[in-house]
């Protein structure tokens, strides 16, 4: 592994406990040290020339410019704990002892209405406590707030229509998890299932899936900057290409956790969730809950299990549990299981992108003209449609490209509602912008390098306004291209690409340029509303970011943040950035991130997203610290006996300056604040403990012409990589993979790192393996971790990072987000070296080794339905679905007259499907049979009917039918023929099956093997039965799987 | 063999880290809810109870197994030892300490899991090299990492770091 740049440097544990010394008077060249020497020359150059910019009270900031933490890769504080397994997820959080448990039954379909509910019999089951269905929750819940207003109201349970698999459509509470999960089986749910729409192209002019909307498309605007139309008539050169994004997820570890309480004497709920922010979404909790926001308290737990933007979707149930509790008049806890994850928690968005790109003879681009279209999923839910407008004023990559087209459609399916998701908004746009600059240097017969390099924002632009209104705050972009280059040894990847080439292998290389935006602009998503119902709404804008530090009676310092952390460290940074401010150990200061918006400060900007933390938080921390430091140094120069400007601070004291025997223990001046209020100055003020509210003004409203600095901070990263594909499996390998970022000052880069590596990890998924796969019918398919496939260490490449850091002028510290970024330029710097690799224009991902085999095949020809060869069954009519196909045959003793009235008596029949309950006749030649399913993890009842058609005795007959069961719903349809033979009768059999709900999430992979078995088990017993020999008892699961199958009655 | 009823408690007595413990469960129970919630052990993280993600991995007399796969009652008379069992009185053990070093972990989430598995690991092959371990770390999804500080972190308890194995 090759770590470069800035991040070699590593302290030991004991090395930094140890060290405590600093020197107050060092100047720039510290800075210039930790930079290391590749970094000498502009970015120091550019530091100091915006180094008097800092928020400062009085002009004693120079300590934490030059401070010994910021900027070392500083073990984390975290990891003690969490390492002996005493981290407090919200899962180990106490639950009061009055506590219910709370399970949901979901949507086994995409698409129906809900024509009744039958709780009765899950309400009497042991230990349940209540059944909660959607016509309860109305009671007590109102729709979430939307940023698109449309008539398609959201809540936390389905009300009247179920929209997609897994949606919540009633909430069993009980004393355990267990007897709350057995009573969802007896929930009986009639649907009438609706015509599924899963496609967002033809989800355009399909039915509208809300009954309120015209039509599915529920926000279309066009945006224009510059003059677009002109450069595309006048344009040497039009390069067009339609990409679309697959659905993806970060998927962390740990699942969503909700305890919720309410109490009606104060009407107030208490909610602890491990949500992540943004805290625009308590306002939509606390509305939906019909309270005002101070009597809905939401606390976060110490530690996260991941989230990458997930876990926002925690927030319905946050409402649901509410209710719940509400209802139940006690504590409910609910915790998510990884398929109720897998398949409804939340997704990024697929998108169809159609992306033009007009070009002068040279190569430069002169305008770009973007037709996207957004699948959301059933519902526009907050923060939707935030994923497309995120990167507005970006859209033109790290690009000086003055003339812009964007038509924007939102669409709704029968899918999960999608959220916040690592790289939001970013690798929808940057896969069709750098494939196409790819495709645009292929037209030019140029390299795509070089097409890219005669196109990049000039570093003496910088800060530069985009055309759709970003402000690109600072970077050398060329000059980071040039030392990836250089540092990467891209001559010496060519170099094997020739070579692999020449020994007749399939070997690519691939680059992405990207910009990174961090600390969203509130108003960002107001862009989506025309420049009058703006003006009606008010303005939105800014991203406040506030934190708190004290000291406390001993002395110790103290911090706390609204940053929400989810694993990255937080508190091991922040305790760096006060540590310099104090000139202290960071051991002595303690950070807490438990949030609790009944007693900590926060705002609606406040949580865990949008890279906010190292601009952001850590800002604010530092502008905290700095003033209440101006504050202890009023009550140490009393102390001391000399005049507040002389007051320095060093080696955990605080001293006289030029006199550094005059000198006291950094916390005796702070407990006297405590201990002694009187005895300190006035100008002091009372109590040791500053709130600072960050604020950023670059990020104002959209103004009249749709210009937005949607973003405080823009990293770059520039990415390039060789892969070599496998001409037999499709598999693609990545030979190397070098990332270069330039996020400005890095505040402890071993943690940077560790962001690069994990968001690479998750782009290398994204383009290779992950996929929330939907069926044409709109089942998932992707229910398990054995069926959506996250990177595992065998899959993960060399990563060679790069470091840059022109900080940026607009935020406290000089730091950029940087977390997310190779979830934008991963993908397709991945899909850019496959097709150099492959020589195709690929446009979707993943590049799963099945999708490519598709890609450079053609789709495989779907299996012969009449693999008999003596006679030809009538192919199955139902083919409109993914679905399961087989065909075979088998030979039974016995003349075709015999087998076929054992087909035609239910009595016989019975005994023949293996373990089937019941089988009754419901009319002529139909019948119900009563069967227990389980296949993979899940197991469950159902109700099978079927019904014999187009007889031909004793020649051949056609089953039609269906089953239905808490394990999900099936239909289908095979063909009988029965052939006489020397030796008897010869049957052959064709089928197609679809299925949807939980058995179609985890048992895919299953399923083609357990359908093959079960119908060898049917005919080995209708062998017997023909054969009079006693057939053996009932079998187990599989065994059922026939009758469900639609095979055996 | 015991005969256990459905529905029905039954006490299942095994030691965990060193200690002999005991509680009632029901057949169905699995090991990892009987270990979080009768037993208060949250070390022992739950990520998929479907077997795939190696959250859960602990060790039952001497061999690494998921705790999400097992029930209760199929522990009884055995010895268990998971993540909690690993820090000394003085700190962290090696492995642990070479996770912190290397950036090994970010939520933490998995990494009772991880650890518990590199441990069994380690007793088994204390040589095992780079693509051994990730062999076995391939038992386990960490979406935080990227593995790359695990791989290093194994690697410096294994002795590999310099290719020497």
């Amino acid at each position: 592994m090759t770590v470069q740049g800035a991040s070699r440097k590593k302290l030991s544990v004991s090395a930094w406990t140890r060290e405590t010394s600093i020197d107050v008077t060092e100047g720039p060249k510290c800075w210039k040290h930790r930079f290391g020497p590749s970094l000498l020359g502009l970015h120091v150059a550019y530091w100091a020339k915006h180094e008097n910019r800092f928020p400062s009270v009085n002009n004693s900031t120079e300590i934490s410019q030059n401070g010994k933490w910021v900027g070392q890769s500083m073990p984390r504080v975290e990891d003690p704990t969490l390492l002996r397994g005493l981290g407090r997820f919200a899962d180990d959080l106490p639950t009061p002892a009055n506590a219910c448990h709370a399970a949901f039954l979901r949507s086994p379909i995409a698409h129906g209405e809900i024509s009744t509910i039958d709780t009765a019999a899950a309400a009497a089951m042991p230990g349940v406590v209540a059944v909660i269905t959607g016509a309860d929750l109305l009671q007590y819940s109102a729709p979430f707030i939307t940023g698109v207003k449309v008539d398609a109201p959201q809540y936390a349970l389905a009300i009247d229509r179920v929209r997609y698999v897994g949606e919540p459509v009633a909430m069993v509470l009980a004393r355990d998890r267990y007897l709350a999960e057995d009573a969802l089986d007896a929930i009986v749910v009639d649907y009438q299932a609706l015509p599924p729409v899963v496609d967002p192209v033809a989800a355009v002019d399909a039915p509208a899936l809300h009954p309120g909307t015209d039509g599915n498309v529920l926000h279309d605007r066009y945006f224009r900057y510059g003059d677009p139309e002109d450069a595309f008539a006048t344009a040497a050169h039009v390069v067009e290409g339609t990409y679309s994004y697959p659905r993806n997820s970060c998927t962390p570890m740990e699942c969503f956790c909700v305890i919720a309480d309410y109490d009606p004497g104060a009407d107030a709920f208490e909610v602890m969730a491990n949500f992540q922010g943004p805290y625009t979404l308590h306002t939509i909790m606390a509305r939906s809950l019909k309270v005002p926001g101070n009597r809905m308290r939401l606390k976060t737990p110490p530690f996260s299990g991941g989230s990458y933007g997930v876990k926002q979707a925690v927030f319905p149930y946050v409402v649901a549990l509410g209710v719940a509790a509400r209802i139940a008049g006690r504590p409910v806890k609910w915790l998510e299981d990884r398929l109720e994850h897998l398949a409804a928690a939340t997704s990024a968005t697929n998108r169809v992108t159609t992306l033009r790109a007009a070009l002068d003879v040279d190569g430069r681009v002169l305008a770009l003209d973007y037709d996207q279209l957004e699948d959301c999923g059933a519902f526009l839910r907050a923060p939707e449609p935030a994923t497309i407008y995120r990167m507005h004023g970006n859209m033109t990559g790290a690009y000086a490209i003055e003339n812009l087209a964007i038509h924007n459609r939102v669409v709704v399916t029968n899918k999960t509602p999608t959220g916040l998701m690592r790289g939001f908004g970013g690798p929808q746009i940057y896969f069709p912008l750098e494939r196409l600059m790819d495709k645009a240097a292929a037209r030019l017969g140029l390299d795509p390098l070089e097409l890219r390099r005669r196109n990049l924002v000039p570093t003496a632009a910088m800060p530069y306004r985009t055309a759709p209104g970003a402000l690109l705050d600072s970077g050398d972009y060329a000059g980071s291209i040039d030392r990836a280059v250089r540092d990467g040894g891209l001559a010496e990847l060519i170099a094997r690409r020739d070579s692999a080439r020449a020994a007749g292998r399939m070997y690519g290389i691939g680059m992405a340029v990207v910009v990174e935006p961090s600390i969203s602009n509130m108003g960002y998503i107001t862009t989506l509303l025309s420049p009058e119902q703006r003006e009606r709404s008010g303005p939105k804008n800014g991203a406040l970011a506030t934190a708190t530090v004290a000291f406390d009676p001993s002395g110790a310092i103290s911090v706390a943040v609204s940053s929400v952390p989810q694993g990255q460290g937080h508190r091991t940074v922040l305790a760096q950035v006060v540590a310099d401010v104090f000139a202290c150990d960071p051991g002595e200061v303690a950070v807490a991130t438990e949030h609790d918006t009944a007693k900590d400060p926060w705002t609606i900007a406040s949580g865990n997203y949008a890279s906010r933390f190292a601009g952001a938080v850590a800002g604010a921390t530092h502008t905290a610290a700095l003033q209440l430091r101006d504050r202890l140094s009023l009550i140490a120069a009393a102390d001391l006996n000399i005049p507040p400007e002389d007051v320095a601070y060093g080696n955990g004291r605080i001293f006289a300056r030029g006199n550094p025997d005059n000198s006291l223990p950094l916390g005796r001046s702070a407990a006297k604040a405590h201990w002694s209020p009187l005895s300190i100055p006035d100008a002091a003020g009372a109590g040791l403990r500053e709130t600072a509210f960050w604020n950023m003004p670059e990020l104002a409203e959209p103004d009249e012409g749709d210009r937005i600095n949607s973003s405080g901070a823009y990293g770059f990263i520039f990415d390039y990589c060789g892969v070599e594909v496998d001409p037999e499996t499709y598999a693609v390998r990545i030979d190397r993979y070098v990332t270069m970022h330039d996020a400005g000052r890095l505040l402890n880069p071993m943690l940077a790192d560790g962001q690069i590596r994990g968001g690479f990890a998750q782009g290398m998924g994204a383009a290779l393996l992950e996929e929330l796969c939907y069926a044409p019918d709109g089942s998932f398919q992707a229910g398990t971790l054995a069926d959506y496939l996250a990177p595992t260490a065998m899959e993960i490449p060399e990563l060679t990072i790069l470091h840059d850091q022109s900080p940026s002028p607009f935020t406290p510290l000089g730091a950029k987000g940087l977390g997310e970024g190779n979830c934008m330029s991963t993908p397709v710097c991945i899909a850019n070296a496959v097709a150099d690799a492959v020589g195709e224009d690929l446009t979707t991902l993943p590049l799963t080794r099945s999708n490519l085999a598709e890609i450079l095949l053609g789709e495989e020809a779907p299996e012969s339905a009449s693999a008999s060869p003596s006679t030809p069954a009538p192919t199955p009519t139902l083919v409109d679905g993914h679905a399961l196909h087989g065909s075979g045959g088998t030979l039974v003793p016995a003349a075709p007259v015999e087998v076929w009235e054992l087909l035609l008596d239910d009595t016989k029949l019975a005994a023949v499907i293996p373990g089937c309950h019941a089988l009754t006749m419901t009319g002529e030649n139909a019948y119900r049979a009563d069967v227990t399913l389980g296949v993979g993890p899940v197991k469950g009842r159902f109700v099978a009917t079927v019904a014999l058609q187009d007889l031909d005795a004793p020649r051949s007959l056609r089953l039609v039918g269906g089953a239905a069961g808490p394990l999900g719903t099936s239909r289908g349809e095979g063909w009988l023929t029965l052939t006489e033979t020397e030796g008897g009768t010869q049957i052959d059999y064709t089928y197609t099956v679809q299925i949807s709900g939980k058995v179609a999430a985890v048992g895919g992979r299953m399923m083609d093997g357990a359908a093959r078995a079960l119908i060898n088990q049917f005919f080995k017993r209708l062998v017997s039965q023909v054969d009079g020999r006693e057939v053996e008892p009932a079998q187990g699961l599989l065994a059922r799987l026939l009758s469900w199958l639609g095979i055996g009655p | 063999m015991r005969y256990l009823e459905a529905g029905k408690r039954h006490t299942v007595r095994f030691t965990l880290n060193g200690r002999a413990v005991e509680g009632d469960a029901e057949p169905r129970l699995l090991l990892s809810d009987f270990l979080r919630q009768t037993l208060g052990a949250f070390g022992t993280h739950v990520g998929c109870e479907h077997g795939s993600c190696g959250a859960c991995t602990i060790q039952m007399d001497g061999k690494a197994v998921r705790s999400c796969l097992l029930y209760a009652v199929q522990v009884e008379g055995k010895a268990l030892t998971t993540v909690e069992n690993l820090a000394t009185p003085d700190g962290l053990n090696e492995l642990q300490a070479a996770m912190q070093k290397h950036h090994g972990l970010q939520c933490g989430f998995c990494t009772p899991g991880i650890l518990m598995s590199l441990t069994q690991l380690r007793e088994e092959e204390p040589n095992a090299d780079e693509a051994r371990i990730r062999d076995v770390l391939s038992g386990h999804i960490c979406r935080c990492t990227g593995y790359d500080g695990i791989v290093k972190a194994a690697l410096d308890v294994f002795g590999d770091v310099f290719g020497k194995n």
